[in-house]
């Protein structure tokens, strides 16, 4: 079934398997969803409904609720594979490893980071953001997003099949996420304070052709790690 | 500087002896850690080979 | 002409660690009691920070051999996964710990430093930040190594982890400077101090005393290591003490 494909075709049906595999379980998705809205709708439960704190609060909450939220889808991207055999013939199959995992890595994506830059507008109103500081917020989100999913691909295949799964996978690859947040959410305070943004949304572009490149090697080799 | 000075530091000496004593408390408990380690490891060996019975 | 490749065998290893140790443990008391001696005592009061300048003389090395730690595990963690080598996987678990308890001690007296000088226990600075990020690295290599009961399988994930933290180590300091340059907060500097002669060999003289430390309880440790993963092993049984 799977010969002689193209690069482009190889990652095309690797995305789409994953995809029509995800809408099977809608449930999954949704959730991941939620608990972003409802991380975010904390906050302001937290430390008073006070506009303007909240405004200058919000860049850095809706970065943060996207890091937990990534983190937490993170333990489905190899897991369901992992059981039924699939990731086995993955691995002793001939076509790319690397590859294939950038293909789960951008369906995964697909499913967990893309929902929350579409639902960041929405929450970034709720806390009185202007309309170019959401800009730069969304602008951001689909830069930092994928770079999340691939992070964590890395450890969600360092972690397969352990127990104490969720947590471990956090711990793990929130130090990693840092400069993502920190060019994120700081690009938006630049528009805010007046300051040049483009210098943050550049560096993160940065980080994510970096990781484009570099994250689907390393987790091909933890997952052979991980099912020797 | 008489031993009292000493020990003041000039007002400071919660702050010094703070970092010191806490910095000489983990170097000690990783001394005693790594030694007990030992300790449990060869206890472990030992009974290892007696429930295996002499080689 | 020294045959290396002996002593990457656990069993050769073992006995050498065993004969080394101790030199360095009593370099490292050596070098604690002249450092002290002379941080504490030979060494004039300041006259900016007054005397809870005394820290840096043990915050300093912790803090930089944490760090310098770190990317010898990761050393260790990478020549174990590219020749396969039990022991440098060893080395690298043994060496951990030292390394987490150098970045708590940092952190630490880092805290204690800050409060009578700039006037907080904690200031999201750029140095103590990354500081403590490296911490959680140090938590996260301890513990994915722990979650994991296949011995192999656990010194391979973990030594990836290692190596992917420590090429992240240097993209996280400069997001974190940039960050902390942004928001104008404080920036700590040792240049508070002005650096005369006495306080410099203070300074060199406890990092001399860390790393001995931390050398010594490396080779300690990897010793229980080597034990425990051959236990099996038929020059394991012949050794005197596991008798």
């Amino acid at each position: 079934m799977m010969n002689k494909l193209s690069l482009p075709g190889l990652l095309a049906l690797v995305i789409r398997r994953d995809l029509v595999l995800a809408m099977r379980r809608r449930a999954d998705v949704l959730t991941t969803l939620i608990f972003f809205v409802m991380v975010v709708s904390l906050f302001p439960l937290g430390v008073g409904p006070e506009a303007k704190m909240l405004t200058k609060m919000a860049p850095g909450v809706v970065w943060v609720a996207a890091l937990l939220a990534s983190m937490l889808s993170l333990g489905r991207m190899f897991s369901a594979d992992y059981l039924d055999g699939t990731l086995e013939q993955m691995l002793l199959a001939p076509q790319s490893l690397p590859v294939l995992v950038l293909g789960k890595i951008l369906a995964h994506w697909m499913v967990s980071g893309l929902p929350l830059v579409l639902m960041a507008p929405v929450l970034g109103l709720q806390f009185g953001l202007p309309a170019d500081q959401l800009g730069v917020l969304v602008l951001g989100l689909v830069l930092g997003t994928p770079v999340l999913s691939m992070i964590g691909a890395v450890g969600a295949a360092l972690t397969l099949g352990l127990r104490g799964g969720g947590v471990l996978v956090s711990l793990l690859v929130l130090p990693l996420c840092i400069p993502v947040l920190i060019f994120g959410a700081g690009a938006v305070e630049a528009v805010s304070s007046g300051v040049d943004y483009a210098a943050h949304l550049q560096l993160l572009a940065a980080v994510l052709v970096a990781a484009a490149v570099l994250t689907p090697w390393v987790t091909a080799q933890a997952l052979r790690i991980s099912m020797e | 500087m008489s031993f009292s000075e000493f020990i003041a530091m000039h007002g400071r000496g919660m702050y010094v002896w703070g970092s010191y004593g806490m910095a000489l408390l983990i170097f000690v408990v990783e001394i005693a850690l790594v030694f007990h380690k030992r300790t449990l490891t060869l206890k472990q060996i030992r009974m290892m080979r007696d429930a295996e019975g002499d080689q | 002409m020294i045959n290396w490749f002996k002593y990457s065998a656990p069993s050769t290893f073992y006995a050498l660690a065993g004969k080394l140790a101790p030199w360095f443990a009593a370099i490292a008391a050596i070098l604690f009691a002249a450092g002290l001696y002379v941080g504490l005592y030979v060494a004039p009061t300041d006259a900016v920070q007054s005397d809870s300048y005394r820290i840096i003389f043990i915050h300093v090395p912790t803090s930089l051999l944490s760090m310098f730690i770190y990317l010898v595990m990761a050393g260790y963690a990478a020549l174990g996964l590219i020749f396969n080598t039990r022991l440098s996987a060893m080395m690298a678990n043994a060496l951990a710990p030292t390394g987490a308890l150098f970045a708590f001690i940092a952190l630490w007296t880092g805290a204690l430093w800050g409060k009578p000088t700039w006037g907080a226990y904690w200031v999201w600075d750029a140095r103590l930040t990354t500081q403590l990020i490296l911490f959680f690295l140090y938590l996260g290599f301890i513990a994915l190594h722990a979650s994991i009961d296949d011995p192999r399988r656990a010194d391979r994930a973990a030594a990836l982890l290692a190596i992917v933290g420590s090429v992240n180590v240097p993209i996280i300091y400069f997001s974190v400077k940039w960050w902390s340059t942004l928001h104008q907060g404080a920036t700590i500097k040792p240049s508070g101090v002005s650096m005369e002669a006495t306080m410099q060999m203070g300074l060199y003289a406890m990092f001399a005393a860390c790393w001995a430390y931390a050398i010594a309880m490396a080779l300690w440790r990897v010793r229980s290591i080597i034990l425990e993963r051959e236990r099996s092993a038929q020059w394991v049984l012949d050794l005197p003490e596991t008798r």
